[in-house]
């Protein structure tokens, strides 16, 4: 029998939230996963329109992170902010920091930080080329194979991304012809090739069938052993099945972080718990 | 979602409905042992079908709700408090029903104490019982804790009367008969209000959301 949670005692004072490591019990995750993002005082900006305000957290390595919230809530934007994708956003400013393995991302080269922070987005992507060459296309690029070891390189990111023996006969062939859910792996797998430290999810399933997402959904569970994942998602039992902490936001704070049974069974604050049954609103 | 919560109401009625009928049932139980009431006795025999069938009801009603609706927080600790709440109730009434078949055998034989500690026994009992129930219905923690703290008041009187009647069966054998069948009646007294207990625990984890089972030894930090 687990004993009652203790609650993470943050700070809650607009602008200089803490939210501190959940205390552990046996109702979370191991407690010997080490911070590799984190992020003070982040805020971000679309103009004169604050879209996230003050967030300060860390993001635990090899374990999955789901951020919840409803629709406009800054979710997805702190996701962008954490490989730096907004700064492709005109008129957009950043304030605080964000780190990675302790180092400040703004110092490093935009391009080492995509590549050790890869990024799926909503709806799949392939480029307009074959399946060999989607997920070569970053391998390339970034001069990380020779042409002996690409084939290797590309076979092992298709099976990291569970897609290898659904396209193994046929490589050359546009990856337009994949399903919707294949195409999805193949962006993982596209993503994986450069081997990134850590996996950027922005509702990866959204637009999936419940077969196809449970396929993804096992492979993020795969992943976190090799890899640090962080998921946005509306479907709240998605976050239930898949991550090991869960963040709330609503009007760009993180409202709430804990382990994802604490949140989805004990929420410490009112506006979780609205959020999570239903009554938000 | 208004649907939803039109059936967590429904499903309060029901355990409320339950709660009821096995109170009832208990305290029948209970005047059919110190009123020597026979009527009271077939009462609680009739009652037992109407408790198992609404068991049966409010089980599938709850496991319909967690899998149409897949819950959380506290609409999770609600049903998941409601569902276990329910088999406490169905075996408290069971409990009602061998205490009602003791007293029919009672009745039949001598009188070999005064029954002071019985009707103390189940006073203490059904306190508990009721508070059990009146903490589910309002959501009362504090109440809630009350009962756990009954407990072991429970569990002394059970071992007095335990030694009382051991006497009582050492002076004459002749007494073993109607001895034993109290016995019986005390023991189902405490299992009654270890159930309660049950109850109570439950409506911790419902309205506070921590689990407080098997932790006698630090119950009042636990829960205080």
């Amino acid at each position: 029998m687990h004993a009652p949670n203790p609650q993470p005692s943050p700070d809650m004072t607009r602008g200089t939230r803490t939210l501190q490591m959940p205390m552990a019990d046996d109702s979370r995750p191991a407690a010997d996963a080490a911070s590799k993002l984190s992020t003070d005082h982040l805020s971000f900006y679309y103009g004169d329109f604050q879209a996230l305000d003050g967030i300060t957290m860390k993001i635990y390595g090899n374990q999955v992170t789901a951020f919840i919230g409803p629709s406009g809530c800054g979710k997805s934007t702190f996701l962008r902010t954490l490989n730096r994708m907004n700064e492709t956003v005109k008129k957009t400013r950043v304030e605080g920091e964000i780190c990675l393995d302790g180092e400040n991302i703004s110092r490093l080269e935009v391009s080492e930080v995509r590549r050790r922070v890869g990024m799926v987005f909503q709806k799949s992507n392939p480029f307009p080329k074959s399946i060999f060459d989607n997920v070569a296309y970053g391998l390339r690029i970034n001069g990380l194979a020779t042409r002996a070891t690409l084939r290797e390189k590309v076979e092992h990111s298709l099976r990291r991304a569970a897609l290898w023996d659904e396209v193994k006969d046929k490589l050359n062939q546009s990856a337009y012809g994949l399903s919707g859910g294949q195409q999805q792996r193949l962006c993982i797998a596209r993503a994986l090739a450069v081997d990134p430290e850590v996996l950027l999810l922005d509702e990866p399933c959204s637009a999936l069938d419940p077969i196809a997402t449970a396929k993804i959904e096992d492979l993020i569970f795969q992943l976190k052993s090799s890899c640090t994942i962080v998921i946005v998602t509306h479907n709240m039992q998605q976050a239930a099945r898949v991550a090991d902490y869960t963040g709330f936001f609503l009007l760009g704070r993180l409202i709430e972080f804990d382990s994802t049974t604490v949140i989805f069974k004990n929420p410490a604050r009112k506006e979780t718990e609205d959020y999570v049954t239903g009554r938000f609103g | 979602m208004r649907h939803f919560v039109e059936e967590l109401e429904q499903l309060k009625t029901k355990l409320l409905e339950m709660s009821a009928i096995v109170e009832s049932s208990i305290q029948r139980s209970i005047s059919a042992v110190t009123q020597k009431d026979r009527t009271a006795a077939e009462e609680v025999f009739r009652t037992e079908t109407r408790i198992n069938a609404i068991e049966i009801e409010i089980d599938e009603f709850a496991i319909n709700l967690l899998a149409l609706h897949q819950p959380m927080a506290a609409d999770l600790r609600l049903i998941v408090a409601a569902l276990k709440i329910n088999t406490d109730l169905e075996r408290m009434g069971d409990l009602a029903v061998s205490i009602a078949e003791r007293a029919l055998s009672l009745m039949e034989g001598p009188i070999i104490t005064p029954m002071i500690d019985i009707p103390h026994i189940a006073g203490l009992v059904q306190s508990m019982v009721r508070k059990a129930l009146d903490a589910f219905v309002h959501r009362d923690a504090d109440l809630a804790r009350s009962v756990l703290a009954s407990d072991d008041a429970v569990d002394s009187l059970r071992t007095a009367c335990y030694h009382e009647l051991t006497s009582f069966m050492e002076k004459d054998p002749t007494n073993i008969q109607q001895a034993l069948n109290l016995m019986v009646v005390i023991r189902n007294l405490e299992r009654i209000a270890d159930h309660s207990t049950n109850i109570a625990e439950d409506v911790l984890f419902l309205v506070k959301g921590i689990d407080v089972r098997h932790q006698s030894e630090v119950r009042p930090s636990a829960v205080g």
